[in-house]
């Protein structure tokens, strides 16, 4: 049995620990991080609810070792919200109703984040195979859909109140 | 689940890879995507002592052509496969197949290489590599050697003829003659399942219409990824019509050894080889002759 120290950065933020081999990244998210907006559900790669974006892509966390995330750079849904704002995504899921428990949400979220990073303009049947990973038991997938077309066209718009301050933004 | 101890290593070079898996023998397990081995390690069905993660090897992610044969690295990700060019457009039967191995999250990390070694028969590349006669570079302590597949699977569910101390290194699949064309179809209950059945089909036709080589592979309908022989040798040297189309999909379901489970009846599994194979065939005709 190993013991490894590992570097890793998480939503912006550097964290390191000690872990054995055999620590599976999603437990050592929640387990050790407390990170436990990333949920456990099957356990064995099926449902998507630990989707997180590893070096950008959607990854589901049960399914690798935290060792492995050593030195890369993770996104979990914790990272969405920035300065008190929700995400797109999240503001899209809350609009339309597209929860009911929640427990599936998280990775929900980024199995869409990664696909709108992708493809910025999905059809509808392009959105469902993105999340066809995931796996919602309450609600059906309809509201899911409207959530992630909703941020889409959101994440399309101009932003001007992201634009970094002194960039002269603001002016088309 | 958690699984059961073990030691990690992490292979920064392909030689790096083979010294470990040299040193470990039968105690090491490659690490590539994961997601098949993983979940065997959490249901303790897999305790290797040692893990040797060859995800660092960039220099396993590729595909090109060269003196006429499509190179795949190993390492490359199902995703890769699915969203390339040259493959859409050269060798659909590739994207048919990338595109319905499990679900795209899992398709983020998953290798075709991974997908090869660990001969599972449900997993889905086995069958395409069998209908195209793909060969396989295996690289060990004392340098590479060429597996034809249908020498890489045993007569067991699980098990190739890859050493310990070698690596799958690479996927050599023969560029596309004029008037080729293949074609890979799944039935599954939901994404991100295995195979009811699967079946990969890939023909090649002389001037006059005439098939000169044909290639079948079955996907989870026996205890080994089938290449269905005599099927493949009724289609030779005929002019792939539909009557006999419609006789090699009769012989590819007798060649099936499919079993009852909670897929499906044995008989319903063999019915859809024949549907499947018939589909396939004919797919692969409409590309061998220009259509889509």
């Amino acid at each position: 049995m190993s013991i490894h120290h590992i570097r890793v950065t998480i939503n912006g933020k550097l964290y390191e620990g000690d872990v054995e081999a055999r620590t599976l990244l999603v437990h050592w998210l929640r387990d050790s991080l407390r990170l436990t907006g990333t949920h456990i559900g099957c356990d064995t790669s099926s449902c998507g609810a630990c989707t997180i974006l590893v070096d950008g892509k959607a990854v589901k966390s049960c399914t690798m070792l935290a060792v492995q995330a050593d030195g890369r750079e993770l996104l979990t849904v914790e990272g969405l919200e920035q300065n008190g704002k929700l995400h797109p995504l999240q503001e899209g899921f809350h609009v339309e109703h597209a929860l009911q428990c929640g427990y599936c949400t998280p990775g929900m979220m980024m199995a869409a984040l990664a696909l709108l990073k992708r493809n910025p303009d999905p059809s509808e049947q392009e959105i469902r195979e993105g999340i066809s990973g995931n796996l919602c038991r309450c609600t059906g997938y309809v509201n899911i859909v409207k959530a992630i077309q909703y941020a889409a066209q959101k994440l399309r718009e101009p932003q001007p109140e992201q634009v970094p301050a002194g960039s002269g933004g603001g002016g088309e | 689940m958690i699984p059961g101890p073990f030691d990690y290593q992490v292979a920064s070079s392909v030689a790096e890879a083979i010294a470990l898996l040299d040193q470990h023998g039968a105690d090491a397990k490659v690490l590539a995507g994961g997601h098949s081995l993983i979940p065997l390690l959490r249901f303790r069905l897999a305790s290797p002592a040692v893990l040797v993660d060859i995800n660092r090897l960039r220099d396993l992610e590729y595909m090109q052509e060269a003196d006429g044969t499509l190179h795949i690295g190993a390492l490359t990700r199902e995703v890769d496969l699915e969203a390339s060019d040259l493959i859409r457009r050269r060798y659909p039967i590739l994207a048919d197949t990338a595109r319905v191995i499990a679900d795209p999250v899992v398709r983020n990390w998953a290798t075709i290489g991974g997908n090869l070694a660990h001969a599972d028969p449900a997993n889905d590349h086995p069958a395409t590599m069998l209908a195209l006669g793909a060969q396989l570079v295996a690289t060990g302590p004392t340098g590479q050697r060429l597996i034809p597949i249908e020498q890489f699977f045993t007569d067991s569910s699980f098990e190739t003829t890859l050493q310990p101390n070698e690596l799958l290194t690479e996927i050599r699949i023969p560029a596309p003659a004029e008037r080729s064309g293949g074609a890979y179809l799944k039935l599954e209950r939901k994404v991100g399942d295995y195979a009811i059945a699967g079946v990969a089909a890939y023909v090649v036709l002389d001037g006059a219409g005439h098939v000169t080589y044909a290639g079948i592979g079955l996907t989870n309908v026996g205890p080994t990824p089938i290449k269905a022989r005599a099927a493949e040798q009724l289609l030779r040297g005929s002019t792939l019509d539909d009557a006999v189309i419609a006789q090699a999909a009769r012989q590819a379901a007798a060649e099936a050894q499919p079993v009852s489970d909670l897929r499906g009846p044995a008989d319903y599994k063999r019915a859809m080889v024949e549907t499947l194979t018939m589909r396939a065939l004919r797919q692969a005709r409409s590309r061998a002759t220009g259509g889509a």
